[in-house]
């Protein structure tokens, strides 16, 4: 409804579990859905399964990958690059995210302001988005239109404009973003400073909006040195999703990509985070109306399974941990305390396991009227306790099961959100064939591996916990308060 | 095969014809028990949506503010003898995504599941028991009004949802727009289960309902599907029901009045808007189209290139119509640092002041056009698309071929008709602006900055 149009940090906070567990998709999973239902009443014909992904390397070292929709006459383009804020360091926090902002502005061929015109003119929906691990930039737009917008995303891969004075004003914007978006909201800055201090030398301390004193010290030269460094093929990686025909997407691809070379990228340090020896707490007291309470577990991603740290059915069973505790209206945080004991407003659990770096499982709550949040927060860490005691039931474990499945089968339904899953899995490392291993992945979890993770990961020594200690919004209410 | 000969089909439109929508074609009946059913048979995918929606949003609560939303609220807290916790096992146990919710003019319970047989049915047969039999539960209502009255604490620290309450206000006066949709805490304190029992029994019925379906079930099996949710609508003696009674026809400002809200955040939240346009309005694609270009197509509208681009003063900024089944508002809303917040507001009114008398030039609106024209089918891409459009089609009454006509109606609209629409519609010197964010300010202060 709303068309203001924003420069979208979508997935800051990484791609939630919510996110992923409906989302992935993969080309066998109906022959799987049957299978687990026992029935296999849905005979449809052949396109009853996702098409599968073509993957080719441009010589140049960027990767193309296609999958074909045709239930629309519609297709959306991505283009992926490797960087985000987990690649810069103190000081330029945020760097990734201005240069998205920039990357709006002219190039050599096209000056500033015709770019938004030549997207508009073709019917398409733009945008792009900033994360720890990655930048992508899309259009949404009638298939017969393919070939226009990638014109104009290979043209800005290397023929960007560096104006100072663009920059100058775009950085004021960024800056309006990031009170926007975070300083004014209580819950926003809870979750940075949480990350701060979670995070000690992971680059995952960092907010992808950058802290506001970077964003003040930020030149035109940071944003121009970090497009060369970065923005070149060989760290790309191309993602169409629609009604396309792939070879021929891959020839385009050839035709508007293939032109650069492929130029050598910077070292990227490992940066692994410290192992935490023990509990870390924090407070924040704004004006505010609502109580919030954060804790994260340190846990292991799906990249520690995929480079052999941890055993490959781990990130699995953190993932299902999170749906058990949360996954909907009969998951035990709503059932347990947002009804039955009647203590939280909200409770929310998230397995943060798809990034290129381990993160958290994060679980956080608002307390009920009336209710203290030391309450709260003894609850929700009983339900963690509960978890290594007692074994998970059949039920519980069917229901995140069959929701994992229906998931993947609903969004199937979004070409865009086909596309962003495809893209994002590439860009962290762990490919896009992960898609096939989800869910037979989640498949196989038993109720005792839930018990060993939650014993392994969900520890004191390894938690952090923020708390927001509302204060009051006026004057008035302040002089009220005052003891 | 289906969907090869589908392709092939729209593949020859798009030769012949560039403007070929492709829109979904939308079979329309009433039940015997006179609900009125849309459906489109999307057979790609084994999902089925299906939303049933009732003229019974926030406009209806009358002196119960919130009514609407709570009673939304409660549908699946109990019904059919099953509890809060058995309802959303059955529903999750197949995979099955349920919701409600409620809006101004409409109130809506919303079902997802797999086509499987054995799952299609059993969210289907839950989904029918909430509808048929809500039990609405004291304690699980004692429960809910206590996390409304935390919802009302969230708005209270949120500078948006504060503009937004009291341009809602200001707006509407003594329609019912102007009702809070989640209540205040006196009205939510005084709500009782005999006022949402009573709620939805008048306005859950047939004649006030319609029901959307979208995906891969048949005709028949959609006639089924009707055919129980109906029957389940006369449940409770209710009968065929009635339409709600009209909500009456909105009154236009009849003066400027500018609204400072102290709030210590770092940004200032602004408003500024009149009463607009409705569903089925004579003048909304000339309104609309108009409105593309000045801010509602992002980085192309007049007011994005302003504010943002040029002047560095607003992340986001925008202006939309919002037609409902009476006038919806007309809004234009940015939010900037504060000590910029003057300065924003005087080039974002001269923006609109600008566009309201002279209208966009032939270049802008042709570009709107494209814009519109050629980003037409990503409208009906998905299914999720699909019921938004058909529920949004048989709630308002607008013509079924209302989908294969747009393209067309927005073509056919000249600068003269947007330029007249604009000068007739849009009065700049009598336009409400709330600003929400800073200190407090002396009541002069407040008067002169008019």
């Amino acid at each position: 409804m709303q068309q203001n149009k924003n420069r979208s940090l979508s997935p800051v906070r990484g791609l939630r579990s919510s996110f992923l567990i409906s989302s992935l998709t993969s080309i066998t999973a109906l022959t799987i859905l049957s299978a687990f239902f026992m029935l296999n009443t849905y005979a449809e014909e052949d396109n009853s399964k996702s098409s599968p992904v073509y993957e080719a390397l441009l010589d140049n070292g960027m990767k193309v990958l296609v999958k074909q929709d045709k239930r629309a006459p519609v297709a959306v383009i991505q283009v992926w690059y490797k960087i985000g804020t987990s690649y810069e360091h103190e000081g330029i926090t945020g760097l990734s995210h201005a240069l998205e902002h920039m990357m709006f502005k002219g190039t050599k061929k096209h000056k500033s302001g015709e770019f938004e015109k030549l997207v508009s003119a073709i019917g398409a929906r733009n945008n792009a988005f900033t994360s720890q691990d990655y930048t992508a930039y899309y259009e949404v737009l009638a298939a017969d239109k393919l070939e226009a917008a990638m014109e104009i995303e290979a043209d800005r891969m290397r023929n960007l404009v560096f104006d100072p004075e663009e920059f100058k004003k775009e950085i004021e914007v960024v800056k309006e973003e990031r009170r926007w978006r975070t300083d004014d909201k209580p819950s926003s800055l809870l979750r940075e400073q949480f990350n701060a201090v979670a995070f000690l030398n992971s680059p995952y301390r960092a907010p992808v909006i950058g802290w506001m004193v970077d964003l003040e010290g930020m030149k035109v030269e940071d944003a121009y040195d970090w497009y060369k460094k970065w923005y070149t093929p060989n760290n790309a990686t191309l993602v169409v999703v629609g009604d396309v025909d792939p070879e021929k997407v891959i020839a385009m691809a050839k035709k508007y990509f293939g032109i650069y070379k492929s130029n050598p990228l910077p070292e990227v340090k490992l940066r692994t985070e410290v192992e935490q020896k023990g509990v870390r707490n924090i407070v924040l007291k704004l004006p505010a109306k609502l109580a919030n309470l954060r804790m994260g577990f340190k846990t292991p991603g799906m990249i520690s399974a995929k480079k052999g740290e941890v055993e490959k059915w781990e990130p699995y069973a953190l993932e299902v941990l999170a749906n058990i505790l949360d996954g909907g209206d009969s998951a035990r945080f709503a059932k347990h305390l947002v009804r039955g004991k009647a203590i939280a407003a909200g409770a929310g659990a998230g397995y943060y396991g798809y990034g290129r770096m381990p993160n958290m499982m994060v679980v956080t709550g608002t307390p009920a009227k009336d209710v203290e949040m030391s309450v709260l927060k003894k609850a929700l860490l009983d339900e963690i306790e509960i978890l290594k005691t007692e074994l998970v039931s059949d039920s519980e474990l069917k229901r995140v099961k069959a929701q994992v499945i229906a998931g993947e089968v609903y969004e199937r339904d979004s070409i865009q959100h086909m596309a962003t899953l495809i893209g994002s899995l590439e860009s962290v490392g762990l490919g896009h064939q992960y898609m096939d291993e989800y869910v037979p992945g989640v498949l196989a979890v038993t109720a005792q591996q839930i018990q060993d993770v939650a014993k392994k990961y969900l520890v004191e020594e390894h938690l952090t916990v923020a708390e927001l200690i509302p204060l009051p919004l006026n004057e008035k209410e302040d002089k009220k308060g005052a003891k | 095969m289906k969907s090869l000969i589908r392709s092939a089909f729209i593949a020859l439109i798009i030769a012949f014809n560039q403007l070929a929508s492709a829109a979904p074609k939308i079979e329309h009946w009433v039940t015997d028990s006179g609900l009125r059913v849309y459906y489109v048979n999307v057979p790609e995918l084994p999902i089925l949506d299906a939303r049933l929606t009732f003229a019974a949003g926030s406009a209806y609560d009358g002196d119960k503010a919130g009514l609407s939303g709570m009673v939304t609220g409660m549908l699946d807290k109990g019904a059919a003898g099953l509890n809060a916790d058995q309802i959303a096992e059955a529903f999750e146990s197949t995979g099955a995504n349920f919701s409600t919710g409620a809006a101004r003019d409409m109130a809506w319970i919303n079902l997802r599941t797999l086509t499987l047989k054995e799952q299609m049915q059993s969210a289907l047969e839950i989904w029918q028991k909430v509808i048929e039999k809500p039990a609405f539960p004291e304690a699980d209502f004692e429960r809910l009004k206590k996390q409304a009255l935390v919802g009302l604490q969230a708005e209270k620290q949120n500078p948006s949802s504060i503009a937004d309450k009291v341009f809602y206000k200001n707006l509407y006066g003594d329609h019912p727009y102007a009702s809070p949709q989640n209540g205040t805490e006196k009205s939510i304190a005084a709500l009782s289960t005999k006022d949402l029992k009573a709620f939805f029994k008048q306005y859950y019925v047939n004649k006030n309902g319609q029901l959307a379906l979208v995906g891969a079930i048949d005709r028949q099996q959609a006639e089924e599907i009707a055919n129980k949710i109906s029957k389940a609508l006369l449940s409770d003696n209710k009968g065929e029901g009635k339409k709600a009674a009209p909500i009456p026809e909105v009154k236009p400002l009849t003066e400027a009045k500018t609204i400072r809200i102290p709030f210590p955040s770092t940004q200032a939240h602004v408003m500024i808007g009149q009463p607009g346009d409705k569903r089925g309005d004579k003048d909304y694609f000339a309104l609309y189209l108009g409105n593309h270009g000045l801010g509602g197509s992002g980085f192309t509208s007049r007011l994005m290139k302003e504010i943002r681009v040029k002047r560095g003063l607003s992340y986001s900024v925008y202006s939309y119509f919002i037609p409902m089944q009476e006038n919806g508002p007309f809004m234009l809303g940015l939010q900037t640092k504060l000590s910029q917040t003057d300065e924003a507001i005087k080039v974002a009114r001269e923006v609109l002041e600008k566009f309201q008398k002279e209208g966009p030039s032939e270049e802008d609106l042709k570009a709107s056009k494209l814009n519109i024209v050629g980003g037409f089918p990503l409208r009906t891409a998905s299914n999720k698309d699909i019921i938004g459009y058909i529920a949004m089609i048989g709630f308002y009454g607008l013509p079924l071929d209302y989908m294969d006509t747009f393209t067309d109606k927005v073509e056919k609209v000249s600068r003269d008709q947007v330029v007249d629409a604009f000068k007739r519609r849009v009065h700049v010197d009598k336009m409400l602006t709330v600003i929400v964010g800073g200190k407090a300010v002396e009541k002069e202060d407040a008067q002169e900055k008019q």
